[in-house]
């Protein structure tokens, strides 16, 4: 386990730049996200990392050392797919077994056995390693392609949104065992996905990307509650920020152009009057669709509220975001 | 994906094509309907009403049978028993072309060789409409599904979601009165699929027209659906508003089914008598809504995650495992004497995981069930009301 370090890394493909001058550094025992939507360079920096790709620019390093020519094989990396892929004809045990038999490694049998054993426990896929692949549900073959992984005690885990082919229960459960081995094993690892709830609930760091460029890096509740750009304050948060021009309301700070309203930030009962559109009953909320001088905005209201469709409601901010109008952030 | 839609009145072509003329009605009554693929019954024994105007969802996990339904209604399958009225009119055993509908049928299927704009027209087209109202509806269309900038692409080199986009684009394009949608959402992307959702929902408060809709995502049946019948095995467990379905399931299927994070169950053996408001879970007597079934055996104690709150005076206690930030709410997971437990709890509280803590339950949204059947045991005060819809 290591820290990796990028360094001022370019990479283009034709006249597309898929990652720009991007420089990150994931500590020893980070969970680091990297989010954006498909296109945002997620993966080309997954595969620079793991040297599927060679960087135009800049470095690679992980653990101090240079590996940015070094071939995929040497760089002591290990890598989980979305499609999980597994030697249908062996078992679960020879699958995780396989990495450690690498001519790169000489491991005894004892040592592989008592290692698949232990991921096999953190998995909770012992009593399955007999089976063969085939004969798994899509949960636990993507366990043993996460365990493949796990096996091999790399300096970093490069996850390349392993849970979204699975359901949504599955999907939760998963969410929740991988930031547990995480933190019993105290792995570094490096995960994109375009999954907000993904980035929220298993970070300890997340790296917004837009375009190839790594706009913000903080904590998730930092990039929540503290977005650099009307980018980023739109990529964590269900319902989504709401954007509506700055002179919609009044008070708004010098240079702000758009107000970016969380539910959180729309107080009801008190300001100007909005129209209400409908409402959508989710259960555990309820969203209330508001037409505002002519603006939908979504907000919250109470789960047994009996507003109804062209009832008026009251609004004003409460401490909103302010962005100007290159969408950076007016504090 | 598939996506269906027909229109049962297009001998008026002048109706059709006016936004928000409801002249006809457009409702649907489902009875014993049933169907069998040789040993096999997709469908058990369905009675519904979709009421006219109404956004009905036919919910469940693949293979319960609402593809199935939804493909009777359309009349892609024949029922092996039962009725389908459409308009009071029977029509279970008709044939497709030989109800008095016309239906629109599309499969993903546009026309590789025409652009966006012209697969979008093309119904319209067809129906003979004048080139600048079709421009004009073309627009609209597009418009709606955020894809006016690629009207002069050609199909092939889309990406799926494109794809889907224009496919949707050309349902919608023709304003039928009536939509029959087999998950059209289901291959978008997060992002896209919630606001997608929130613009069907709007589209059809402007059109009016009568839709039945098969999803396998419980989050997008609460979004959009006035009522929702959730399905499993060819079974119907429950027809009811969102937000009833919500609070009282009437099976255990349906409580975890439904919600996100599901239903938590904590699971105790007692002997329940009639109209026993209380149950005793490890020893503390824990307050409920009475029960409408006395018995005793193994129950399920369920109580949705934003149900539950931290009590320092609370003599049920969970030790705490881990919590999730979610931006205004975090989901704390917890080990109980009765199995483990998720809480959706404001973003501010401090947790401390190995901390115990006493947890409260809001008793009145507390579902008792029965574990050997699933059925819920409570009773509440319209209850009749969501077992039968």
């Amino acid at each position: 386990m290591a820290e990796v370090q990028l360094q001022n890394v370019c990479k283009s493909f034709g006249s597309i730049t898929a990652v720009d001058q991007m420089s990150l550094t994931i500590d020893q025992g980070d969970f680091v996200v990297l989010l954006g939507p498909t296109g945002a360079g997620k993966t080309t920096t997954l595969r620079l990392i793991s040297g599927l790709e060679r960087p135009d620019q800049g470095r690679v390093l992980i653990d101090g050392r240079d590996v940015t020519s070094e071939i995929p094989a040497r760089r002591d990396v290990a890598m989980v797919f979305q499609q999980y892929s597994l030697y249908p004809h062996m078992t679960v045990r020879e699958n995780l077994a396989f990495p450690l038999r690498s001519p790169l490694f000489s491991f005894s049998d004892e040592v592989i056995q008592d290692r698949i054993q232990n991921i096999a426990e953190i998995l909770q896929i012992s009593h399955k390693l007999d089976n063969r692949t085939t004969a798994l549900s899509g949960g636990e073959m993507q366990r043993v392609s996460i365990g493949r992984a796990l096996v091999r005690n790399p300096a970093i885990y490069l996850m390349d949104e392993p849970l979204s082919s699975l359901d949504a229960k599955l999907r939760a459960d998963l969410r929740i065992e991988l930031k547990r081995i995480q933190v019993e094993l105290n792995a570094t690892l490096l995960y994109v996905t375009h999954d907000q709830i993904e980035a929220m609930t298993m970070a300890s760091k997340v790296g917004v990307l837009e375009s190839g460029k790594l706009v913000q890096v903080g904590s998730p509740r930092a990039i929540y509650e503290d977005p650099v750009s009307l980018y980023v304050s739109g990529r964590l948060g269900l319902p989504r920020i709401n954007t509506v021009p700055a002179y919609l309301f009044p008070n708004s700070p010098a240079g702000a152009t758009t107000i970016g309203l969380r539910p959180e930030h729309i107080e009801q009962g008190q300001g100007e009057p909005a129209r209400v559109i409908r409402l959508e009953h989710l259960g555990d909320q309820t969203q209330l669709y508001l037409d505002f001088k002519d603006h939908t905005i979504i907000t919250l209201t109470d789960i047994r509220s009996t507003l109804r469709p062209d009832d008026t409601v009251y609004i004003q901010p409460r401490n909103p975001l302010y962005f100007d109008v290159t969408g950076h952030r007016v504090r | 994906m598939s996506f269906i839609c027909f229109e049962y009145d297009l001998w008026d072509m002048r109706a059709s094509a006016d936004i928000g003329d409801c002249g006809s009605m457009a409702e649907i009554v489902v009875r014993n309907l049933r169907k069998e693929f040789g040993a096999f019954t997709a469908v058990q024994s369905s009675d519904f009403v979709v009421a006219d105007k109404e956004f009905f969802m036919l919910l469940g996990p693949s293979g319960c049978g609402k593809t199935t339904t939804l493909r009777m209604i359309a009349g892609l399958e024949l029922p092996t028993s039962g009725q389908i009225l459409i308009d009071g009119e029977e029509v279970g055993q008709k044939p497709a072309s030989q109800r008095d509908i016309a239906f629109v049928f599309q499969m993903f299927a546009l026309y590789p060789h025409l652009n966006v704009r012209k697969n979008i027209s093309y119904p319209l087209i067809s129906q003979g409409m004048h080139r600048s109202e079709i421009q004009e509806k073309v627009l609209e269309a597009a418009k709606l599904l955020g894809i006016e900038d690629i009207l002069n692409r050609p199909v092939s080199g889309l990406s799926g979601g494109d794809r889907q986009r224009v496919a949707l684009g050309r349902a919608i394009v023709r304003n039928p009165k009536c939509f029959l949608m087999d998950e059209p959402l289901g291959a978008l992307d997060a992002e896209f699929r919630e606001r997608m959702a929130g613009e069907l929902r709007s589209m059809h408060d402007q059109m009016g027209a009568t839709t039945v809709y098969v999803t396998h995502d419980q989050r997008e049946a609460m979004q959009m659906g006035d009522r929702i019948v959730v399905m499993n095995h060819g079974v119907i467990e429950q027809i009811g508003t969102p937000q009833d379905i919500y609070d009282y399931p009437a099976t255990m299927f349906v409580a975890e089914f439904i919600g996100s994070p599901p239903m938590n169950f904590l699971f105790f053996e007692d002997t329940l008598a009639p109209e026993a408001d209380t149950i005793t879970l490890n020893g503390q007597s824990i307050s409920i809504r009475p029960v409408s079934t006395a018995g005793r055996g193994s129950f399920a104690f369920g109580v949705r995650p934003e149900h539950i709150s931290f009590d320092d005076m609370s003599p049920y206690r969970g030790r705490i495992d881990a919590t999730e930030y979610l931006g205004t709410t975090q989901i704390v997971t917890m080990t109980t004497p009765n199995g483990s437990l998720k809480a959706r709890l404001a973003a501010d509280i401090k947790i401390i995981v190995g901390d115990s803590v006493g947890l409260a339950f809001r008793k009145e949204l507390v579902t008792i069930f029965d574990c050997e059947s699933g059925v819920a045991v409570t009773s509440s005060p319209d209850q009749d009301r969501q077992r039968n819809g």
